[in-house]
């Protein structure tokens, strides 16, 4: 097992479950990711009622809350304690190869050899970062998520927020509340109320079972494992921050970055139909909702159907920004991130680095993943949606094993 | 469903889909265009040969076109501006784009409509305020659309068919574009 997330300490309650002998490397502690890859301010965007593992739940007395990080690294620790993990800490996996009977893997810690691998080391390791990137002057500092802990350590003065999915409208409404003056380049997104007919909008996503679709069911699976995470924020007052929430605070909107050209920033001109597409495909999943609570009988239990005002089109979004100006003096990249499998020396990632696999089982025999976008399910990147995926990629594993023997 | 028809063969526009993924050379097409001035501001582009699927392609005929400016610009006005061509391209592009989005969702037109309006300051390319640009400052296209479909469904259609536009792209984001005298 590589990784001590909730990924892999969910494969490995279940592996003790059917009494496979197994280890879990990792190169930091339990929940490394939690600790030394988010910002200062985050919290879930998933309610804590949510917050569920395999036997392991949430107690609180705010199940409608949202665990800030400290939080969510204690569940998991405790998650990790409870189910007795072997996970062996500060143990860097460098290399995973194939041999005759299973594979050789090279730790920082010595070899190990095993009859299966479950690669559960996290798909968000590196930020995305746009090439153009390098054409921006050196004058203008740029960040990831990875690089932000909060707005103090941002230099004064105006802030590029590049992408508007949960990072970047959280991001941008973080620093525009620090005092900055804000831009946010927008391409396309999910937006999402964070209430829907007074329900928590990912009580709905969980409840109509849009959350449970499965890999083999989804129409565009490429399309599906590639959406951007909804706009959403976990705050104690449930407020919905979509785009104008942000507007409406002062966040100017400019489209998509498609390029820098002579030390100026080129935004598409198509941002309003980023937007329409965004409100459009909104409203069709509130009908979802809607048909679901009609055919349910749940009508009665929930607030009327409401609708949202669309986007609101900014009269003119400007299409180039001169960053030489001393108007923008740092630049946020909130564009996403992707996993890192480098050390898996075996031709098993297509030409873009994404791991091939058939819902988390990788044409290697005895290889296999968790955690990934739509592994197998909608919902498998959330920590509530663990427990299904892991559960059916860990009896294929015993019954490989088995077979094997 | 009821077949519906467009005259969109998207099953072919699917396929193509499927068969480029895994062969992104035979993807690669280059569009020709050749141009001769005429006299004062009138020239003539001819399209006829184009490069795709790895090897030279040809339309079935020729077509020319004819630019010119107006009589208000003190010329012959024999035939449009340059700069209304890009209207062109845009209309018919996401036209189609919205032919073969319906007929992939299984939607039947019975009339497409659109007018595109881009609004251009002439003094960029006068020279007279080097403050305004020389391209459109902004465009706007308006279609109605007669469907068998909600009002929900038809935006979709118009927002789906910007989404895959080749013009729609290329005027809305930047393009290198090299110039060269031969
Ligand atoms: C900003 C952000 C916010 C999120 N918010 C939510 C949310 O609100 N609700 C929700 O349900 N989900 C959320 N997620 C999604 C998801 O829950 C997290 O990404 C979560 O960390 C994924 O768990 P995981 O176990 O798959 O991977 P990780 O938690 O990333 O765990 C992988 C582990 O593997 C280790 N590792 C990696 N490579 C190696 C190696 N070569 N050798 C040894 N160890 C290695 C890492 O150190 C890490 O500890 C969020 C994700 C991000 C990025």
């Amino acid at each position: 097992m590589i990784g001590a997330g909730h990924a892999g300490l969910a494969a490995s309650h279940f592996l003790r479950d059917r009494s496979v002998d197994h280890v879990v490397l990792e190169r930091g502690e339990v929940a490394n990711s939690w600790r030394h890859e988010r910002w200062d301010s985050l919290r879930l965007l998933t309610p804590n009622w949510q917050s569920r593992l395999p036997g392991h739940r949430y107690e609180g007395p705010d199940p409608d809350g949202y665990m800030t990080m400290g939080e969510v690294i204690e569940f998991i620790e405790r998650f990790a304690t409870v189910s007795r993990a072997p996970v062996r800490t500060g143990t860097n996996v460098t290399s995973v190869r194939r041999t005759d009977d299973g594979y050789h893997v090279t730790t920082s810690h010595g070899e190990i050899r095993c009859r299966a691998v479950v690669i559960a080391s996290g798909a968000c390791n590196r930020p995305t970062v746009p090439q153009f990137a390098d054409a921006v002057p050196a004058s203008v500092v740029q960040l990831t998520p990875f690089d932000y802990a909060g707005p103090t350590h941002l230099p004064d003065g105006g802030v590029l927020v590049v992408g508007a999915s949960a990072t970047g409208v959280q991001l941008a409404a973080e620093l525009k509340r620090s005092g900055r003056p804000v831009i946010l380049s927008v391409g396309e997104h999910v937006r999402l109320p964070r209430l829907y007919r007074g329900r928590d909008v990912l009580w709905w996503m969980d409840a109509s079972g849009v959350w449970d679709q499965r890999h083999d069911e989804v129409d565009d699976l490429a399309r599906a494992r590639r959406l951007p995470s909804p706009q959403l924020v976990g705050t104690p007052e449930r407020r919905t921050l979509d785009l104008n929430t942000l507007a409406a605070m002062g966040v100017e909107l400019v489209g998509r970055w498609a390029a820098v050209r002579d030390g100026r920033a080129l935004f598409s001109g198509g941002l309003r139909n980023v937007f329409s597409l965004a409100d459009l495909k909104m409203r069709r999943l509130l009908d979802t909702f809607d048909e679901w609570a009609r055919a349910h009988g749940c009508d009665a239990e929930v607030d009327p159907p409401e609708r949202f005002a669309p986007t609101h089109v900014p009269e003119s979004a400007r299409w180039q920004i001169d960053l030489r100006s001393g108007e923008i003096r740092t630049i946020v990249w909130a564009t996403g991130f992707r996993p890192d499998f480098r050390w898996l020396d075996m031709p098993v990632v297509d030409e873009k680095g994404r791991l091939l696999h058939e819902g988390g089982v990788v044409g290697s025999p005895g290889l296999y993943a968790l955690g990934l976008p739509v592994l197998r399910r909608r919902k498998s990147t959330f920590i509530h949606g663990i427990e299904d995926d892991a559960r059916e990629v860990i009896d294929h594993l015993t019954r490989h094993l088995a077979v094997r023997r | 469903m009821t077949t519906i028809d467009n005259g969109v063969n998207v099953q072919a526009l699917l396929d193509a889909r499927e068969v480029l993924k895994g062969a992104p050379e035979a993807a690669q097409f280059t569009w020709r265009a050749s141009s001769r001035w005429q006299n004062g501001v009138h020239s003539t582009t001819t399209i006829q040969n184009f490069f795709g699927l790895g090897q030279e392609q040809s339309h079935k005929s020729e077509t020319v076109f004819t630019a010119d400016h107006p009589e208000v610009f003190a010329a012959e006005d024999n035939g449009i501006t340059p700069i209304e061509y890009l209207l062109v391209g845009l209309a018919s592009c996401l036209t189609a784009g919205v032919a073969s989005v319906a007929q992939n969702r299984g939607i039947q037109l019975r009339s497409v409509e659109s007018t595109v309006e881009g609004n251009h300051d002439i003094r960029g390319i006068l020279g007279a305020d080097s403050d305004v640009r020389n391209g459109f400052n902004d465009i706007k296209v308006t279609f109605t659309i007669d469907a068998d479909a909600s009002q929900q469904d038809i935006e979709a259609l118009v927002a789906q068919s910007q989404k895959r536009s080749a013009v729609f792209d290329a005027l809305t984001n930047p393009t290198n574009v090299t110039v060269e005298v031969a």
